[in-house]
Formats: structure tokens, sequence, C-alpha cells
């Protein structure tokens, strides 16, 4: 290479390299040939999907696995925009991810140029933030910046839009280790005068709850928690996305909260004096009905992005900075609280209130993911989809380690689970189960061709109900069960499917045959598998806080009575 | 919140690094939220001095002065968004400080013979300057408080107001404080 002057593409490449990418996801095109180019001569490997989105998903699921910025190379127009839903579900659920994405010539700009998109105008609402390079000699400092921003404080997706001729063109600019950005400030540890409030609240409550979310995971403030809990011997509860970060099954753990959370997380929440917010954003979905949401309760909220305080509600001590530092800062300032009574009653609403599923009238997820739990579930990665089969992972899944459960929280979307479990299987090698429902795995099922190619070890358990499965249920509890779009009749057949890329597959029908293929898929250590569950099609996910409800109007089990159309959002 | 009835407008000053998009930015955290801008002006910022100890590089900021209406708390929560941004180095909400604030006001007034000695008399009241002055017409330039000039507009719409172009509201904090 000596004496050539480097492209702007290898520039980037190099860029990429500097910063540890070990990985590249992606589907070349015109505009972003210079680019391809340039990986040719990279040790960075580069996976081919077989749709952007998928790509997207993959980046997103080696991020969460890996904790590392997933790096995502597309090229311009329809390339760019089909990663418009992973950039917001990322954005949403805190996923620090680089998409780098071809672009017309700058002298094209505007003028229509084929496969062009105004691709930084189209995703600003669902970046953290965006570049449009102009300058090749800007290509090392953009690189690095969006490193750091995708990376510290709250992590986000960071979009670099590269015009083709500055790819393609000379760069001479040295690389950079420093970043400049005025007013982008990242809190570290909270005020000493914030802690020492938040510890007199805590010393005079006597019904504490920790609710642990996905801030907890990113900074891994997991072991801090479970001394905190201990020491002011005090429940925990978790998000959908907290899952991991303490133990789920530590004998202080309550699961999860909130719409399909456990009946005994969610008393635990109703009843508390005290509830403290920790990497958590007091999201609908935790909530329900805002006025009757602990009204009474002390609130206390650590968050290292300082706009979601008082969003929501207005916590009374809100201490901005890293999960895990401000925790460790607030051990020693607590004690034991008087709390015997409380985790008594909790333990009561525990024998009340047990997760439960009928055992009879055929096959049920329950069963299914209730045996993959205790079969090794915990022991692999756990990536899910959207709907029931979500929920019912959550609940019967306990995931015991960090980053180890990874689900599309915020943005909800179909279509993530089996191309973010093979991001999470390449980061790690870690075996990783991809529970999907046979909807959303439609969505973005093209990527058997990447898993079977990458030989990941992905272990894709389709739960098979033959319907949308949650908008079914809905449509049943609130909507006089007319059912409207919900039918997914015309299914493929999911093991023949898998056999045409040779991904081997096994059909389950009946409980019996249940370990069996669960125990074959775990053994499996030659790339990816499919076990296709066929369960029952007509089934509830509970308990259930109806949306926009509080939660004292909680089900536990299907209603006698008639139910309103919930109020909340979706 | 009885303060949205009380105080209509709030004014938003904002410092942001002069990039490609950052009006952009900026104008999707109202409008993904339904809030209207009513006046926004945009200006350079800070063309020599040091930002956190490094040397500014003249036109490395701007200076932005929004004004809008609406819910106090969620302009709270609009004002933290904007300083999440990350062009955006500071964000406040004046409203309630103490501020000087000021707007500048073209107007074109259809002046016959006989309206000309009222018209000169309202602008020499609101110290509005003639800088245009025809046969039929007339511009007068004012500057000043917007409610100041939302008075002289006032005086002047019974004469016929042909065009008015006003610059929309710029302020600054008072004594040492920052803007």
């Amino acid at each position: 290479m000596a004496g050539k002057t480097p492209t702007g593409g290898e520039i980037v490449i190099q860029c990429l390299e500097r910063e540890g990418v070990e990985h590249v996801y992606g589907y070349s095109g015109g505009a972003a040939m210079p680019i391809f180019d340039a990986l040719v001569d990279s040790k960075i490997k580069f996976v081919l999907v077989r749709h952007e989105q998928g790509a997207t998903h993959m980046a997103d699921g080696y991020a969460r696995a890996s904790g590392k910025p997933g790096v995502v190379l597309v090229t311009s127009g329809p390339g760019a925009t089909n990663c418009v839903t992973g950039l917001l579900t990322a954005l949403m659920d805190s996923v620090p991810m680089i998409v780098l994405t071809g672009q017309t010539i700058t002298s094209m700009l505007g003028k229509d140029a084929f496969q062009e998109a105004d691709v930084t105008g189209i995703t600003y609402p669902v970046v953290k933030h965006s570049y449009l390079v102009k300058n090749a000699a800007d290509i090392p400092r953009i690189m690095k910046e969006a490193f750091h921003i995708a990376t510290t404080g709250r992590p986000g997706p960071v979009l670099i839009d590269l015009p083709k001729d500055i790819t393609q063109g000379p760069c001479t600019a040295p690389f950079v280790d420093t970043v400049r950005l005025p007013g982008y400030r990242v809190p570290g540890r909270a005020d000493p005068a914030l802690l020492k409030k938040a510890a007199d609240y805590l010393a005079k409550s006597k019904r504490p709850v920790l609710y642990v979310g996905h801030g907890s995971v990113i900074s891994g403030a997991g072991a801090a928690i479970l001394r905190l809990a201990e020491k002011l011997n005090a429940p925990i509860v978790n998000t959908l996305l907290g899952k991991g970060a303490c133990a789920e099954d530590h004998e202080l753990h309550q699961g999860m909260l909130g719409m399909h959370g456990t009946a005994y997380a969610n008393r635990t929440v109703q009843n508390c004096d005290l509830i403290f917010a920790i990497g958590a954003r007091w999201d609908d979905r935790i909530t329900g009905k805002l006025s009757t949401f602990c009204p009474d309760a002390i609130k206390l909220h650590i968050d290292v992005d300082v706009a979601e305080f008082g969003k929501v509600l207005k916590p009374d001590v809100c201490m901005a900075g890293d999960a895990k530092l401000v925790v460790e800062d607030l051990i020693p300032l607590v004690s034991k609280c008087d709390s015997a009574e409380w985790l008594k009653q909790i333990a009561v609403w525990r024998k009340s209130y047990p997760l439960k599923y009928a055992k009879k009238g055929g096959l049920r997820a329950q069963y299914v993911l209730d045996r993959l739990d205790r079969l090794g579930g915990r022991d692999c990665i756990i990536t899910t989809d959207v709907g029931q089969h979500q929920m019912w992972a959550a609940q019967f899944c306990r995931t015991t380690k960090n980053r180890h459960w990874l689900s599309s929280g915020g943005a909800g979307t179909m279509g993530f689970g089996f191309p973010s479990a093979i991001g999470a299987a390449m980061a790690t090698g870690t075996p990783t189960w991809a529970v999907v429902g046979d909807g959303g795995f439609q969505m973005t099922l093209c990527e058997l061709s990447t898993a079977a190619l990458q030989k990941v070890p992905v272990k894709i358990l389709i739960i098979n109900n033959s319907y949308l499965g949650m908008i079914r249920q809905w449509q049943e509890l609130f909507f006089d069960n007319r059912l409207s779009g919900a039918d997914l009749e015309g299914n493929p057949d999911f093991v023949k499917l898998a056999d045409a890329y040779g991904v081997p597959g096994k059909r389950v029908k009946r409980a019996a045959d249940v370990d069996k293929a669960l125990k074959w898929a775990m053994n499996h250590n030659d790339g990816p598998c499919l076990v296709e569950v066929e369960v029952v099609k007509e089934d509830n996910v509970f308990p259930m806080v109806p949306a926009g409800a509080g939660y004292e109007q909680m089900l536990i089990e299907r209603p006698k009575v008639k139910m309103d159309k919930p109020t909340g959002s979706t | 919140m009885t303060a949205a009835t009380t105080i209509p407008f709030h004014t938003i000053s904002l410092l942001v690094r002069n990039k490609p998009g950052v009006l952009v930015r900026v104008a999707l955290v109202f409008s993904r939220r339904g809030y209207n801008i009513e006046s926004l002006v945009v200006s350079p910022a800070m063309g020599q001095g040091e930002y956190d100890g490094i040397p500014i590089t003249p036109g490395e900021f701007s200076r932005m002065t929004i004004t809008c209406s609406g819910d106090p708390d969620n302009l709270g929560q609009i004002v933290k968004q904007l300083e999440k941004l990350i062009d955006v180095v500071t964000a406040i909400d004046h409203t309630g400080e103490a501020v000087i604030e000021s707007e500048l006001c073209l107007a074109k007034i259809k002046s016959g013979l006989d309206q000309r000695t009222a018209l000169l008399q309202i602008a020499e009241n609101f110290k509005a300057k003639v800088v245009d002055y025809g046969s039929d017409s007339m511009i007068l330039r004012c500057a000043g408080e917007s409610d100041k000039i939302d008075a002289m507009v006032a005086l002047l719409r019974p004469y016929g107001i042909v065009e008015m172009v006003r610059s929309g509201k710029i302020l600054m904090a008072r004594g040492l404080a920052s803007t």
C-alpha cells in the first residue's frame, strides 16, 4: 500500500478496524461499491444477509449480546430505507449500532439520481445522531465521533451516509483519537447530595421494591443491584428488557412486572411504599394507568439519560448517572430496611398466584417454554420475536445471566427474533434459542440462508398457533371475539422450508415429544436447527393488565364478564 | 396547569453547532409532539473566544431563539429533548426570567395625503423609522419588545397594512447569566 493514497472507502474500513469491529452485516449495492471493495483487503468478516432489515437486527443482536457496537453496511435508496425498522428497534431499546449507507455522488444529491433517497432526512427521528459526509477529509473524525456517540451515555444507533465519490476518491486525512462534541454530556456518578436523599428515603421504607430495567443490563449493574437488594432486604422486579441484569432465580427476585408480569411482582409494585427505578423509564407497559400507579409510594430514579426524568412521572429523587456506578455509590449509605413483614406478604402472594397454565386440552406454549427453561435454556442466550410467545418466554424462561435475554421491547418489532439470534450467536459463540411465533418468523425467515451459511449455533423454536396470537387474544377479550387480520391461514410447512435451506428441523405436536425435540436441538452442534411446535390455537397470556388500566384491574385468568375496549396505548 | 393560560408563549434559546440538519432535528422535537413553532430566529453565534478550553472556530456555533406555546410540563420535556440532541449545546427556556427581548418589524401602509400626519405621529410615538416614503405608501421600521410592536400594528391596521414582515423574537439574559 506504500505510496498509494487510500480511498475514502478504505479509510472507512480502516476506521472500523481501529474500533475493533469484527463483523459487518449488510447487503451490497452500487453506491456502496468502493466500501465493499475495501472490505476485500480487510480482516473484518462481512456477513451477507438476505434483506437489509435482517442485517440491522443481526447487528442489534450482536450488540445486545456482546455490549460492543453492531455495524451495518448497505447501499443507497432502498438498501438504506430497509434499515429504518432496525434503526427504530435499536433506538427504542438503546442499542449501540453504526449504520453505513452508500449514497449517490455529491454532485447528484437532490437530483433524484438512481437509487437516491434522502436517507439522513428519512432517518432523523430513528437515530441518536447521523452524518452526511460531504468531504473525505471528515471521514476519520466522523467515524470516531459516531462510535463515541453510539456507545456512550444512553447508547443508540448512528447513521453515516457516504456518497460514492467520497468513498471512491482519495482520503489523506489522519486518523483521530479524540472527539470534540460540545454539548454532549455523559453523566457518570450521581450528585452525593441526591444519593444521601435517596438513602434517607430508603431508610424510612418498610415496603421497598427495586424496579430494574435495560439500563442495568447495559451498564452491567446486576451484581451491584443484588448487593443493594441484599443489604436493604428489598425485593427485585425487572422489566422485559431488564431480564438478566439480576438472576431471576434469586430469592429476592419476583420476576417481571407490568402488563404481562407475574401477579406477585405486580402485587409487590402495587403495594410498595417505595419504588426504585434503576435504568428503567416508567414505560406504559409498566405503569398502566398512571394515576393509579403507586400513587403514594416514594419514587427514586437512576437514569443515564436526564431527559427521562419527569417524562412520565415526577420521581422524588432523580439521580443522573451510570446505573452501576450510582448503585455502587449508594450501597455504603444504606442499611437494612424494616421489610421482614413485607417479604412475608410477598411470599404469600407468590404462593397464591403462581404462574400457571392449563395442563389439559392440548400442547401449550407455556409447557414448551417451561421445559426449555429446565432443559438448559438458562445456559443459552434466548432471543424472542414479538407477541404471545414473547410474553410466555419472558414468564417461563428465567434469565440468570446478563445479556442472555434479547427482545424487542420499545419498538415491538416482529421479525426481530431470528436475525438477532444470528448476531448474538456470532458475537458470543453461545448456543442461542430464537423463540419466535409463526407470524414474526415469516417476516425475516429469508435469513435461514445466512444462518446456514455462517453455521451459527441458532436453535429456532417456532411456537406455531396459526394465529397472530396476541391480536386474537385482544379481539377475544375486548372486541367480542370479532377476529380481524389475526388468522395466519396459509402458513408453510416450516420443517420442509428449513430443509430447503439445508437446516434440519423437527415438528412436535404432542407434549410427550417436547423434551426429545428440545434435547435434539440442544445437542445439534452443526449450525442452525429448527423445532416447530404446534400449540393450542386459542390460548391467552395471563396475568394481564389491560392497556390503560391500573394494576388493581389485573386479570389473573380469563374474565367471565365482557371487558371494555382498552384505552391505553396499543 | 394554569400557567399555560397566564403565560401563552415560551421563549427557548438554543446554542447549537452550526451543522447541516440541526434545524430539522430541532423542528422534529416540536412537530413529533404536535407543537407549532410561532417564531424562529437563527443566526451565527460566538464568533470568537473558547468553549471547554478549546478555541472556537468562526461559524462553529449558531443561536436559535424559538417562541412557542403549550403546556409547561410538555415544554419542559421538549427542552430536555432538545438538549439531548448531539448538535445542541444548551437549551434554556427563559420564560419568567429577567431578559432583554427584541423584535424587528417592517410594515407597509397605504397612505394618501390625508393619512400621513396621523401615521407619522404613530411612528414617532413608537420610535419607528420611515424607511420608504412614496406618494401612496410608506414603510415603517420598528424595533422593540413584541408587545410594543403588537400595539403599533393595532394602531396602523385601520389605515390598511399592505404587507408586514416581523423578524421573530430574539432575547438575551440580563447581567452575567447565560442565554
